[in-house]
């Protein structure tokens, strides 16, 4: 482990993760748009934050890309899981 | 080799794995990530197939959940995730005192969310929204008699919001324990070290992964 690594501004990425859940609700409860736009825009703001946390938090952004991919291999295993069993039942 | 002479010879400075530049502790951490990956996916997915393919509408937002509280308690979390890197940062810096200070109030953070989670629980229940429905003769049973819910629905919205809530709080709670396991017999002792810390890396992982997955959680379950 490299003790000269220079942390991350970890305070800013709590502002950004505050500021983004409170966009959250607003958007949630407050603005005035369609249904299907705001179920999108919540679920990049989601995505977004979940980013976040895992390149920041869990320092995947400075991890090498063998280590990476222990994490990034389930997500489209994950996609096929789900896609699999709603192409079970639109059958 | 004999297990002291292996450990001696692991610290300090530990070995990392040939090719991923990480320990062991860190290694198998992200191998049992991988795994949750697929566990709260196969979660995640029924929810999201049974929502839209349920025979209506489910309860609108806000409706039947306590939404504000949530709010706090994921912003709670979120919190409990800074204080954790932070902990992983002072010890990462060579400061035992402050890896004390900050896991602390990680193990406070989380013990707090779940206290929220079992009040949010209990007056839902109290309200008369279970995990089979609504409970007869309950004020929502009222509502859902008057039509201002979805009669068709609220059985499939009450299973898998208390699967999928109750899932992450055990998750939270498993962090919790694990962590004053570790901040008692290994943190206060002083045997983390600026070249040996990975308890610490390997629990703030952890730790991060349940914010990460609760940040999706409170999105689907809470404001969809």
């Amino acid at each position: 482990m490299d003790t000269a690594h220079k942390h991350p501004n970890y305070i800013l990425i709590w502002v950004y993760l505050a500021v983004l859940t409170a966009a959250e609700l607003g958007l949630a409860f407050e603005l005035p748009i369609s249904r299907n736009l705001k179920l999108i825009l919540l679920l990049v703001l989601a995505v977004w934050k979940a980013l976040l946390v895992a390149m920041f938090f869990m320092h995947l952004k400075f991890e090498r890309w063998n280590l990476r991919i222990l994490f990034i291999i389930p997500l489209p295993l994950a996609v096929i899981l789900v896609l699999a069993v709603i192409s079970e039942k639109l059958w | 080799m004999t297990h002291a002479a292996t450990t001696s010879a692991m610290r300090p400075p530990f070995p990392a794995e040939r090719g991923v530049d990480a320990h062991n502790h860190k290694l198998g951490m992200w191998i049992f990530l991988g795994s949750e990956i697929m566990f709260f996916t196969a979660l995640i997915g029924s929810y999201v197939i049974l929502r839209f393919g349920a025979p209506g509408e489910w309860a609108k937002p806000g409706v039947v959940l306590n939404v504000p509280v949530t709010a706090f308690n994921t912003f709670l979390l979120i919190c409990s995730s800074v204080s954790m890197v932070k902990a992983f940062a002072a010890i990462a810096d060579g400061n035992p005192k402050q890896l004390n200070f900050w896991l602390l109030m990680t193990i406070i953070g989380g013990a707090m969310f779940v206290g929220i989670q079992v009040y949010e629980y209990t007056h839902l229940i109290h309200n008369g929204f279970v995990p089979s429905g609504v409970r007869e003769g309950s004020e929502l049973a009222e509502r859902v008699a008057n039509g201002a819910l979805p009669e068709a629905t609220m059985g499939l919205y009450g299973s898998t919001f208390y699967i999928m809530t109750g899932f992450h709080g055990f998750h939270v709670t498993c962090g919790v324990i694990a962590m004053l396991y570790i901040y008692l017999t290994r943190s206060l002792r002083g045997k983390y070290t600026q070249q040996d810390y990975r308890g610490v890396e390997a629990i703030g992982l952890y730790w991060h992964f349940v914010d990460l997955v609760w940040i999706i959680l409170f999105t689907i379950v809470y404001l969809i």
